[in-house]
């Protein structure tokens, strides 16, 4: 098979460019996309990516695989193959910090920007905060996200206002945080959020739930935000 | 809790607030959109509409009322969506430092076509 790889390491290189490996696949299994970069790597010991726990819990090799944004661990080459070709490069939209690797500050930015944890004025109870089933039950399709960053890096809106857009994985754990009943700061984390960018910016076309890895939906939870933002100003 | 100053905030957009020009830009379409109905609906059902009876279903009040909130939905609706193409074009990432002098001008240029739009669109209505 022909994997085609992007490169580029900015103190060497002018500009990025296509490296073509010829990889044989054993027959008889589907390998992942990652079990077929550790077999460039073994050709070509240069190309660098990241990888940790390899069965899609950490989000490290969050790549774009022939167009498509996924986790390299877990995504089957029957999945992603046509004509014996599997085309890698990096997430699109972050500056690359050579050849897969990107740097995802202006990512993890606006995660930080959300304020990701909970933030509650009432007096601390002496031994937990409780929720009840339902109200836990709320925050389901919204702790899962890994912030793998497939989803932001597939969305136009983020591409183009990086640093004023949250991008949909922040809004959905800003929503995770909002749809909580332990927290207390709905009111100061929607004022946060009512500008022109940081939520409006989507257009709702879905991007970001055709690609995440764990078969999250952004959009509803976005959808959600909008009709809280409602609720309190309108 | 630190990260307040990262608050964007916003003054050439139409309603100050993400959220009012989201509500306006939906219900100013809703306005367009019961507009051309209703106008589709009168001539679809006028096969050979003369010019008296034109005439007389512009003079009428109601439907210089109606003319009228559709011309201001259609400048505010313009302006909403024409200043987030330019945010999203127009921008520092897109060319540089250039960037906000070439959004105003083409911001200002945006208003100045719908301000004549609408006075012009007046000034019919009420020639009528």
């Amino acid at each position: 098979m022909l994997v085609s790889v992007y490169r580029y390491n900015p103190e060497t290189d002018l500009k990025p460019s296509m490296r073509d490996y010829q990889i044989e696949i054993p027959g008889g299994k589907d390998l992942m996309v990652l079990d077929v970069l550790a077999m460039v790597k073994e050709q070509d010991d240069s190309v660098a990516y990241r990888r940790s726990c390899r069965e899609g819990v950490c989000g490290s090799d969050g790549m774009n695989i022939n167009g498509v944004n996924g986790l390299a661990c877990i995504t089957p080459l029957s999945d992603v193959v046509k004509n014996d070709k599997l085309v890698l490069r990096p997430l699109p939209g972050l500056p690359v910090v050579r050849d897969l690797v990107v740097d995802m500050s202006i990512f993890y930015k606006q995660y930080e920007r959300i304020e990701p944890y909970l933030q509650n004025d009432d007096p601390v109870p002496a031994i937990e905060r409780l929720q009840s089933p339902e109200d836990r039950a709320k925050l389901d399709g919204l702790y899962e996200c890994i912030l793998c960053a497939c989803c932001s890096t597939n969305c136009p809106s983020f591409w183009w206002n990086p640093e004023k857009f949250v991008g949909p994985a922040g809004l959905l754990q800003a929503y995770r945080f909002l749809a909580d009943s332990r927290d207390t700061h709905t009111d100061e984390r929607l004022a946060n959020l009512e500008d022109p960018f940081s939520v409006f910016r989507c257009r709702g076309i879905m991007n970001c739930v055709a690609v995440c890895p764990k078969g999250l939906n952004p959009t509803k939870a976005i959808g959600h935000i909008r009709e809280m933002l409602m609720e309190r100003g309108a | 809790m630190g990260m307040k100053n990262m608050q964007v905030s916003s003054v050439t957009n139409f309603g100050r607030s993400g959220l009012s020009d989201w509500l306006i830009q939906r219900v100013s379409a809703v306005i367009l959109l019961l507009y051309i109905v209703c106008h589709s609906a009168i001539i679809l059902s006028t096969p050979e509409m003369s010019y008296a009876q034109w005439r007389d279903l512009f003079a009428g009040t109601t439907m210089r009322i109606f003319s009228l909130l559709t011309l201001l939905a259609l400048c505010a609706h313009a302006w909403i969506g024409m200043w987030t193409v330019a945010t999203d074009y127009l921008t520092r990432r897109m060319m540089g430092s250039k960037a906000t002098l070439v959004r105003l001008v083409f911001l200002v240029g945006c208003i100045a076509v719908l301000a004549i739009y609408f006075i012009w669109g007046v000034i019919i209505l009420w020639s009528v």
